[in-house]
């Protein structure tokens, strides 16, 4: 584990270098250890691939002569000791996202189709049959980095990202999928849209999703979509 | 009271001291890019200081008012409008705001707070998400605000010391402590000055100069980033993010800047430059430690001149 200092709010532990299940596994041990601490001043703890970043407030971290930074990564060795060490990232029961892929909800679908030599269908079942993992949480509120994209749909970025996404688009993106949970720019291809809301600002927690879920997609038809409640 | 909106300026926003523990959902901890500003014009109207205040954007509104009330305008300095000191408006009053003279944010805030709800433990707009604020979205011409009702009596006539105030420039230096990739850069951001383009906002301050390069590295693993970090995109142009950035990135990290200097850049407009110096993590923490200090003592004066019937 290497620890260093995201400027004077945050220390990032590095756990490893590469998007490895292994890797992903004592991430996900180490930030469990970490909030489950409740250490006093620490705001945010923060898994993402390889890493954990634990926002402090230096303010609040108890007082010693070497300083908040110092205290802050003596706590996380400490934490990373009591750590379960797991091989593997526990499994969880699949959440089911329907997607309407294609046609309006999915404008890239056939530029996705085209660059990897399939055909409309097989793009769908490729990307409904496959298992995936939340690896990360972020870009914004609520969207999960999705590992597990079956290689032969990996697709790169858009050239130019598009300016408006809408909610609910499912994308790929090189090796990863996810889902734009609020509208936001994107320059991952679009393939489909969810009706499911994936960021609830008035519930708690609003993001139905978190680093280490697993998430399954079932294809539903346009009027499914529309009635989908 | 009520507020009415005659005219709404560029962008002007709800905006308290934003949200806390949920970067991990991906929302951001948003708020005033200026906190100092922000709690200081709380604190001259008698409020607590993180109660929700107006984030006004390069160009300001014209705000009438409903009733008697006291409001305090801090951060950028527009002409016409009495800066760090609060000041009456009265039942009718039109408050407007002449040329912008220095700084980039004004925030102004009324004796009670502004009225809006709570939304995920902040009472901030957070614009891409659409929530919070007022109806999760900027102010429009015709809107009608509330405030909370204040009976406070401030007294007399006074004004803060200057000495507790951010020291704006439209040139500073800010510190900021070295990055994960800041060994794959040259000194380029330590020894260039840059400029601040229009392309700024409360995601992020886009800055222009002389291209940083890099000299060595991978593709890097995305990670978690903050109000501060200085990041270097394929293009070389640094980019410093603010309060609504994305909770994740991938660029590198050439750096990030001291708490205690984000109020110098948060003032920035296009067309300002900025310089970077280097510090530490304790220096930065020093730093942090030293402006809490002037604001508590501000508190404290402020505590006799502020009465709560």
């Amino acid at each position: 584990m290497k620890l260093e200092p995201l400027g004077d709010v945050a220390v990032v532990a590095t756990l490893g270098s590469d998007i490895d299940s292994g890797t992903f596994a004592s991430v996900l041990s180490f930030a469990g250890a970490v909030t489950a601490a409740r250490a006093k001043g620490i705001t945010d703890v923060v898994p993402a691939y390889a890493s954990v970043t634990v926002f402090y407030d230096s303010a609040q971290i108890p007082d010693s002569p070497t300083g908040a930074y110092e205290s802050v990564c003596r706590l996380l060795e400490s934490c990373s000791l009591r750590a379960k060490i797991s091989p593997s990232v526990p499994m969880t029961k699949a959440l089911e996202i329907p997607v309407c892929y294609g046609g309006d909800f999915g404008p890239d679908i056939e530029l996705v189709a085209e660059h990897c030599r399939l055909g409309l269908d097989d793009v769908v079942s490729l990307h409904s049959e496959a298992d995936y993992l939340v690896h990360a949480i972020g870009f914004t509120p609520g969207f999960p980095y999705l590992g597990g994209l079956p290689e032969p749909l990996r697709t790169p970025r858009r050239d130019t990202p598009r300016a408006r996404v809408a909610a609910g688009s499912v994308g790929i993106g090189n090796s990863q999928t996810g889902v734009y949970p609020v509208p936001s720019p994107g320059g991952w291809h679009l393939i489909g849209r969810t009706p499911m809301a994936l960021f609830r600002p008035r519930e708690n927690p609003a993001s139905l999703l978190k680093p280490g879920d697993r998430v399954r997609f079932r294809p539903i038809t346009p009027s499914e979509f529309e009635s989908w409640k | 009271m009520e507020i009415k909106v005659i005219h709404a300026g560029m962008m002007t926003t709800v905006q308290d001291l934003g949200r806390r523990g949920l970067l991990a959902q991906g929302v951001p901890i948003g708020g005033a890019v200026d906190p100092v500003a922000l709690r200081l014009a709380n604190l001259l109207v008698g409020n607590a200081e993180d109660l929700p205040a107006l984030e006004i954007t390069l160009t300001a509104p014209e705000l009438e008012f409903s009733r008697d009330g006291w409001i305090a305008v801090c951060g950028a300095r527009f002409e016409g409008v009495p800066a760090w000191r609060p000041f009456r408006v009265l039942e009718g009053d039109c408050l407007k705001f002449g040329t912008r003279q220095q700084g980039c944010r004004a925030y102004l805030a009324i004796s009670g707070g502004f009225d809006v709800e709570q939304v995920m433990g902040g009472r901030g707009t957070f614009l891409p998400g659409g929530f919070g604020g007022f109806e999760g979205r900027a102010l429009r011409d015709g809107d009608v605000i509330r405030s909370v009702p204040s009976e406070r009596v401030l007294s007399g006539h006074w004004r803060i010391d200057e000495r507790v105030l951010p020291r704006y420039s439209q040139e500073p230096t800010v510190n900021v402590i070295p990055g994960a990739q800041a060994a794959e850069f040259g000194d380029a951001l330590y020894t260039e000055k840059f400029g601040v383009t229009a392309r700024s906002n409360r995601m992020g301050i886009r800055l222009e100069g002389p291209a940083i390069a890099r000299t060595s590295g991978d593709e890097l693993v995305s990670t978690a980033v903050a109000p501060g970090t200085v990041q270097i995109p394929p293009d070389g142009n640094p980019i410093v993010l603010m309060a609504d950035a994305q909770t994740l990135g991938g660029y590198p990290r050439i750096g990030h800047v001291a708490s205690a200097d984000i109020p110098l850049i948060a003032q920035l407009a296009p067309g300002d430059f900025v310089r970077f110096k280097r510090t530490t993590v304790g220096e930065a923490h020093a730093m942090a430690r030293a402006e809490e200090h002037r604001l508590a003592l501000l508190r404290q004066g402020l505590a006799e001149k502020i009465r709560s019937p």
